[in-house]
């Protein structure tokens, strides 16, 4: 009797949650595979007919897109890699007894907190501004011609910024599970008389691996999306345009909105393939 | 002798921990120096910006010329409330999904998991349009709603997990006691569940606070919270690193102060509760 209360008690607790996502999933969406197959241009004359499937093939063909799946793959594989080893490497030293722990974990993880806008900013200018940055200073402190960071060197720039800002992230869960780690596996290890780097490869990063699968899983989807530090920086100048920008800049600064929606639906489709693979590992771990 | 080694090596892992948390660090406690310099020492060298003399103009020549607070209160709002909204609707179907949970539940789940993935820039135009037709561009109360709505399959998902973790034993006992629906709720569940739930409130209004892709662009002048105001710099007249750091400090300084307390639950909450 009380669970059929509770059962229908369920029901209407859930619903709302579940109407206001399934609202909020499909009305935006259908709208954009709506738009996508138009040719819309709210400022030079709107909705001016279907088109079929003409701004997917255009959105593809344009002079633009390969060099932002390119710009997106370096941008996404670099941050990837710097993370993830650093990540690697530093969790592991985070984990070693040392002084003031409290206070170096802190400053290891405080980058997180700093909103894009302003790590794009305070990147741009006080480091590596050609002239006024910390870095030209550093530069010509030992004789050298400063480097034009962010014209020049566009594409290493971002990537150095974004891995400032996720390399918190991957650090501070590759930390967690490493404290998950049996210390009675390792010391078994260690009388084995397993070396340094056999302890490494052989038991730390297997142990690691569901994790590091996970950040690279979930910063893969954010790093996709990644808008702000753009925006403030460079704002899609010197090869910087990712597939995000150049959708957001066909939508909202050239107005033509049947194309980036068609780039928005194809977003939508990568975002998910890569979903699917987290999904799994993180529903695997919901049924154990 | 083995006391010895590992002193040793207690010495060295602290000096290499210590050199690289601040290297990762310099960035913030490089801006936190810059703030309390005048415009024309911050951009000299670094050691003639050290040894310059400080101040405190720079705080306040902020709030006089753009109206500072005004920002840092849309920050606020925006934060509160779209974690007040999403901790209302979310709580009651977390409860539901964790300890009256169905076939569906794993799949409801794992759905509200997928919205969150959903590229923004794949339905920017659409609720861009829908906010012009509602009449809610650049207006907070826009913003609240969809940032709940970003944010509310995290918050369903951290709940859950902790939710999860309280015995049920505890609710069975109080149900054979008598409890009903009601009681069950307010008076186990809620105190079991409050560490939970505050730490899905920290975690909800640091991610609101730093969201920067509708905040950049849904609001204008009126609604702008710290994200968008803080853009604004991105094409400055004159001089300007000393009020940018100032700015900064202040936009970054509260959350910066939350993250240090959440560090645990920002893993839970970020990985949806595959790594703890």
């Amino acid at each position: 009797m009380s669970t059929q209360q509770s059962r229908s008690a369920a029901k209407v607790m859930l619903a709302p949650a579940v109407v206001l996502l399934m609202a909020w999933m499909l009305v935006p969406l259908s709208m954009t595979l709506y738009f996508s197959f138009k040719k819309y241009l709210p400022l030079r004359g709107g909705d001016l007919g279907w088109v079929g499937f003409d701004n997917y093939t255009r959105f593809v063909s344009s002079s633009s897109f390969w060099p932002a799946i390119g710009t997106t793959l370096l941008i996404v594989g670099g941050v990837l890699f710097i993370t993830v080893t650093l990540g690697i490497l530093f969790s592991l030293l985070l984990n070693q007894p040392f002084w003031g722990q409290g206070i170096v974990r802190i400053m290891f993880i405080a980058p997180f907190f700093v909103m894009p806008t302003v790590s794009g900013l305070v990147w741009k200018n006080m480091f590596m501004d050609p002239v006024n940055g910390f870095f030209a200073h550093l530069s010509r402190a030992f004789g050298s011609e400063p480097i034009q960071w962010l014209s020049q060197e566009s594409i290493l720039s971002l990537t150095i910024i974004l891995s400032w800002q996720w390399l918190p992230f991957a650090t501070l869960i590759l930390l967690t599970a490493i404290q998950s780690l049996d210390s009675e596996q390792i010391e078994a290890a260690e009388m084995d008389g397993a070396r340094l780097l056999g302890r490494f490869w052989f038991i730390i990063i297997p142990h690691l691996a569901r994790a590091i699968t996970i950040v690279i899983l979930i910063q893969t989807i954010f790093l996709l999306a990644i808008f702000a530090e753009i925006f403030v920086t460079t704002a899609g100048a010197f090869g910087t345009k990712t597939l995000t920008y150049l959708i957001f800049q066909r939508v909202l600064e050239s107005q033509n909105v049947g194309l980036g929606s068609a780039g928005g639906v194809y977003a939508i489709i990568l975002a998910n393939i890569i979903a699917i693979f987290l999904m799994r590992i993180v529903g695997k771990n919901l049924s154990d | 002798m083995a006391r010895a080694s590992s002193k040793r090596s207690k010495i060295i892992n602290s000096l290499i921990a210590w050199t690289l948390g601040l290297i990762i660090f310099f960035p913030i406690l490089w801006i936190i120096i810059l703030s309390f310099k005048t415009e024309g020492d911050a951009i000299r060298s670094p050691i003639a910006v050290v040894i310059s003399n400080w101040t405190f103009d720079n705080y306040f020549v902020v709030q006089d010329r753009s109206d500072y607070f005004k920002h840092f209160y849309n920050s606020v709002f925006i934060a509160l409330g779209s974690t007040f909204l999403g901790i209302l609707i979310a709580v009651p179907a977390s409860w539901s999904m964790a300890f009256v949970p169905s076939k569906r539940t794993r799949g409801i789940l794992l759905w509200m998991l997928s919205t969150k993935m959903l590229p923004a820039v794949g339905v920017l135009y659409p609720i861009y349009i829908l906010f012009i037709a509602l009449g809610i561009l650049d207006s907070r109360i826009g913003l609240v709603v969809v940032l709940m709505l970003m944010n509310l399959p995290i918050i369903v998902w951290m709940l859950y997990t902790y939710f999860r973790e309280i015995p049920e034993e505890i609710l069975e006992a109080s149900r054979m006691d008598g409890a009903g629906l009601r009681e069950e709720i307010l008076f186990v569940l809620a105190p079991m569940a409050l560490p939970g739930i505050a730490s899905t409130v920290l975690l909800n209004i640091i991610l609101a606070w730093n969201e920067a892709f509708w905040t950049l662009n849904l609001t204008a002048a009126k609604a702008a919270p710290l994200t968008a105001f803080i853009a604004s710099y991105s094409s400055p007249e004159g001089l300007f690193y000393a009020k940018l750091s100032a700015a900064s400090v202040m936009a970054i300084a509260p959350i910066l102060i939350m993250g240090w307390f959440s560090q645990k639950q920002l893993v839970r909450g970020l990985t949806f509760g595959a790594v703890k």
